[in-house]
């Protein structure tokens, strides 16, 4: 009986040793690439400048971190102080962008940042047509907001703060992917 | 009087922290200076005009002699957020993170949950592109019907910014002409993705935005 038993463990051992052997030297050794855990957000952005122009200073990583179904009803009202402090073109209620809009269309907008972009033809920040139909990498963004903020209802108030006069990058891009020009 | 407005005009700039900068470089005290800030994002219809092109920039500023050794953090991934249906709420996302020498792409998918944030889902569409390193010629991978590319490249943004600040300090009263690029001559670190649009939606608006997310 209790020789049986030893023989039965020593059998049992065997066996194990048999199994782990023949496990070892059918497994090929494959590191899998780790992409598990959480990321949690840090910034964001839709359109060009706008946390940077329209939120104040103590918002900024707030509005980096609200979504962007929220941001008109925490920031549209912020937005909309910004920009008529800052600018002359709306210091009347009744003054409006070349789109338009008065200070309330316009931070209305701009509050929920997200790029729109057209799956139909073109698409620029703004080319004299199209509006907000994407963001081509040679459109002169920052000039187009500068317009639209300092710029009022024909685009001719405030000449001097409505165009950098920087139009184009200092490299010239490429017409095939990936389109960015190579570094300095 | 309209020099009393500009005056006013400008210093209510100073005031808001315009001067911080630019796109969206630096934009924020809780990003800037890390590898999770983005400097820019666009998206444009490709060559292939059956397909749009996204582009994420982060870590804006690099001189070139800070390019060769610029890398992506594997602890910050960059998702491109697609919103279908005009809720401001993404449908889809494009997740992008840098692992040994490579970006890894998953998507187009739906994601479990929307919002700030997330997880990858290994079972989605998953593709990857060798990182360019500075000096090389462009690495493009073509799978799964998109491109990919991953890499130091000049930065695309252009604006007189250093003009923005003598005007916000009070030393000048507009923009000269010609104006002077304070962003020539420097990189930033891309990545690029193109779709077929078939993959994002048919026709109409989408709306979009990027996030940098960080490793918790």
């Amino acid at each position: 009986m209790k020789f049986n038993k030893i023989k039965y463990i020593a059998f049992l051992t065997l066996s194990l040793l048999i199994i782990s052997c023949s496990d070892d030297s059918d497994t090929t050794i494959q590191i899998e690439t780790d992409f598990s855990g959480t990321f949690v957000q840090k910034d964001q952005m839709g359109r060009p400048a706008v946390n940077t122009v329209f939120v104040s200073s103590s918002s900024k990583d707030e509005f980096n971190t609200t979504i962007p179904s929220q941001q008109s009803a925490m920031f549209q009202s912020m937005f909309q102080t910004n920009l008529t402090a800052l600018s002359p073109a709306f210091a009347n209620s009744e003054d409006k962008n070349a789109l338009g809009q008065d200070a309330a269309a316009f931070t209305g907008l701009l509050a929920t940042d997200v790029l729109n972009v057209s799956l139909d033809g073109t698409t620029t920040f703004f080319d004299g047509t199209n509006v907000l139909t994407g963001r081509a990498l040679a459109d002169d963004v920052i000039t187009v907001e500068l317009l639209l903020i300092f710029g009022g209802e024909d685009f001719t108030e405030n000449p001097s703060l409505s165009d950098d006069n920087v139009s184009a990058n200092d490299k010239p891009f490429l017409t095939s992917f990936p389109y960015l020009a190579s570094p300095w | 009087m309209k020099k009393t407005k500009i005056l006013t005009a400008t210093l209510l700039v100073a005031i808001i922290g315009l001067i911080t900068v630019a796109a969206d470089h630096i934009d924020a005290p809780a990003v800037s200076g890390t590898k999770a800030d983005i400097t820019d994002f666009y998206a444009f219809q490709g060559e292939d005009t059956n397909n749009i092109a996204f582009v994420a920039n982060v870590q804006g500023l690099l001189a070139p002699s800070a390019t060769s050794t610029a890398s992506f953090d594997e602890n910050v991934m960059v998702e491109f957020n697609i919103d279908t249906n005009n809720d401001n709420v993404e449908d889809l996302v494009i997740q992008a993170i840098s692992r040994d020498g490579k970006m890894y792409f998953f998507g187009p998918y739906a994601p479990s949950s929307t919002g700030l944030n997330s997880t990858i889902n290994k079972n989605a569409i998953k593709s990857e592109v060798s990182i360019t390193p500075y000096g090389s010629s462009a690495i493009v991978a073509n799978q799964n019907g998109m491109k990919f590319f991953a890499g130091p490249r000049d930065d695309p943004f252009f604006m007189d910014f250093a003009q923005y600040g003598e005007i916000i300090g009070g030393n000048a009263s507009g923009f000269n002409n010609p104006g002077s690029d304070t962003f020539a001559g420097s990189n930033v670190m891309s990545i690029v993705v193109e779709v077929p649009k078939s993959q994002i939606g048919t026709s109409g608006t989408i709306n979009t935005w990027v996030e940098a997310k960080t490793k918790q």
